[in-house]
């Protein structure tokens, strides 16, 4: 049967995440996760009970995880740092900055439950931040995947990676986007449709949404490009120019404020190369989110798929 | 080395720091000169750490968390042969590796720090990964005293604890100054030693200028069998040097060519009593 992306809903990403890094340890007792009392809400308690020597709880002390995390990586440790994206890289960024980035020790910096997953718990629980000031700090590769496969792919390759990285995602079951033979590569976003009119690129769990945009638009005879935009920092900056010479309009959907995110980040690219095509960046505003879950919150800014259309719809006819 | 080679070591590693902030006309003076003797017992009485077994997974470490006290490493660093003491001479200067904080692009440099209330996590998960692998290296972070006010070091001590961290050492540097002036008037952190005795940790206070004491403490780590182990060493912020001693104005003021000449003319008194 052919696979259609976005049909069939798999696990939630963080289900994943655990039962990856479970497959992983298993014959490597240098795998360590290392957690702030969030084993709970990092699903690993099922990690805990089966390698108990492998996990390091830390206690409710961010800064902590990330700088006991950078000792144990230095020592050759395969170190998994797993805290709410929120805390881990606000609380601690000065660690993620000196400890990790500047000292560069590869940690893997697993942030949980990320931009709004967190729904009606409010602003301190978001990470809508998160991007902006990860991409502002050197040496560290910034991962968001969209789906199942681009987490496992994600949290596998990190283990390779002689340099740090922040991976990030929520934690709603995920629709498959991509078939298990797709390439996943770092740094290397995946299209998972094709069309000439407008190319959306997105990241993390907004991908999925911005497909049923696409979708939507064929009613209206605009066939549309999807791009996965799993590697946020360094930018697959070949395909944002590819799409913009290809494309008679961009739309970039992001799970994070509008400052300093993937949009920025593709603006740049298409400003510097001197392209200019209608051009929107879809994501949170500078204003602390109106209260809901995270798919209210999604429809509010127009992260949904009759937001995404209506959005590119107005740059091809404003 | 005899307690008395070791106390001449100590003068000379003081001219030297002098000599390389001058050169750099930058550097940390006031606390790079309280804690160089410390570093002197550590590299050449207690660490198992050498430029040649520097790569070697099994050396003890030595993290240097009150960064800013860099030029004392640096000296140290260079007298035991991680790099040619020539090299200093670019201290500072446009596209040196001796950076005005420790970096890992200086060979011998476990860890960059210069942002207070970093190093003893760190520590600790080195500490912790050597308890997970059954090795016997040991750790040893160097903290400021005003450091202590940074929050994330309770953090660690707490959990240093909660491990039973015992190949673990945390020496205070406690000269009583910092950059603003007297610790107690910036915020008080004592009782220092009950602080620490509540947290978990086995504590033993020493002269942190006598060479002998820093090496009878130092050799008897761990204190005790599953205490992270905390030594307290009263020191002097700018030790050696007449003006320069107690003086939080010192901490990183570089000296006028009179102010060295007259410093490098103290030491060098030292040197020939020590010697004679």
């Amino acid at each position: 049967m052919k696979f259609e992306p976005g049909t069939e809903l798999g696990k939630a990403n963080l289900e994943v995440f655990s039962e990856t890094l479970m497959s992983m340890a298993k014959g490597d007792k240098n795998v360590l996760v290392v957690t702030s009392d969030s084993r709970g809400s990092g699903k690993l308690a099922p990690f805990a009970a089966v390698y108990p020597n492998q996990i390091v709880e830390v206690g409710i002390a961010e800064q902590n995880l990330v700088g006991i995390s950078a000792g144990l990586t230095s020592t050759g440790k395969i170190v998994y740092a797993v805290s709410p994206a929120c805390f881990l890289t606000a609380r601690a960024l000065e660690q993620i900055k000196n400890d990790v980035c500047y000292s560069d020790h590869p940690v893997k910096l697993i942030g949980i439950s990320a931009g709004v997953s967190y729904g009606a718990l409010g602003s301190t629980h978001h990470s809508t931040h998160d991007l902006a000031v990860l991409r502002a700090i050197n040496n560290i590769v910034i991962i968001v995947p969209a789906d199942n496969f681009e987490t496992e792919q994600a949290i596998r390759t990190a283990a390779e990676m002689s340099h740090p990285v922040y991976i990030r995602f929520g934690k709603r079951p995920m629709y498959h986007l991509h078939n298990p033979r797709t390439k996943f590569e770092v740094g290397k976003s995946i299209t998972i449709r094709q069309g000439p009119d407008i190319t959306f690129i997105a990241t993390g769990e907004t991908v999925y949404h911005a497909l049923m945009g696409a979708k939507l638009l064929e009613k209206q005879k605009l066939s549309c490009r999807v791009i996965s935009m799993h590697t946020v920092k360094p930018l697959d900056t070949e395909a944002v120019l590819q799409a913009a010479s290809d494309s008679r309009a961009m739309v970039t959907v992001e799970e994070h404020s509008v400052l300093g995110g993937l949009g920025e980040a593709c603006a740049t690219v298409l400003m510097e190369a001197g392209i200019s095509i209608p051009f929107k960046i879809v994501g949170l505003p500078d204003e602390y989110t109106v209260t809901g879950s995270q798919t209210e919150i999604f429809g509010h800014y127009g992260i949904s798929a009759q937001g995404l259309a209506e959005t590119a719809g107005k740059l091809l006819n404003p | 080395m005899t307690d008395d080679e070791l106390k001449i070591k100590s003068i000379h590693y003081r001219k030297k720091l002098l000599e390389y902030i001058k050169k750099a006309n930058a550097g940390h003076t006031g606390g790079s000169l309280s804690c160089v003797d410390i570093l002197n017992v550590l590299y050449n009485r207690i660490l198992n750490v050498t430029p040649e077994n520097f790569n070697n997974p099994g050396r003890d470490r030595y993290i240097q968390s009150k960064g800013h006290s860099v030029e004392a490493l640096y000296v140290v660093l260079a007298d035991k042969g991680f790099f040619p003491e020539s090299e200093l001479e670019t201290l500072c200067k446009y596209r040196s590796h001796y950076v005005g904080h420790p970096t890992r692009k200086v060979r011998g440099i476990e860890h960059n720090s210069g942002a207070l209330g970093h190093g003893l996590a760190f520590g600790t998960g080195v500490a912790l990964s050597a308890k997970k692998d059954n090795a016997d290296y040991k750790v040893y972070v160097l903290l400021g005293d005003g450091e202590l006010v940074e929050g994330s070091n309770w953090e660690s001590f707490l959990i240093a604890a909660h491990y039973s961290l015992d190949n673990l050492t945390a020496i205070v540097d406690r000269n009583n100054l910092q950059i603003t002036g007297r610790t107690e008037d910036v915020c008080d952190i004592e009782p220092l030693e009950e602080k620490f005795r509540a947290f978990g940790w086995h504590v033993e206070i020493v002269d942190g200028h006598n060479v002998s004491a820093l090496t009878d403490v130092m050799l008897k780590i761990p204190f005790e069998k599953n205490k992270p182990n905390m030594v307290i060493a009263n020191t002097i912020k700018g030790k050696g040097v007449s003006f320069i001693e107690n003086d939080h104005t010192w901490h990183h003021h570089v000296p006028n060519d009179q102010q060295y000449q007259q410093a490098q003319e103290e030491l060098d008194k030292l040197l020939t009593e020590l010697e004679s």
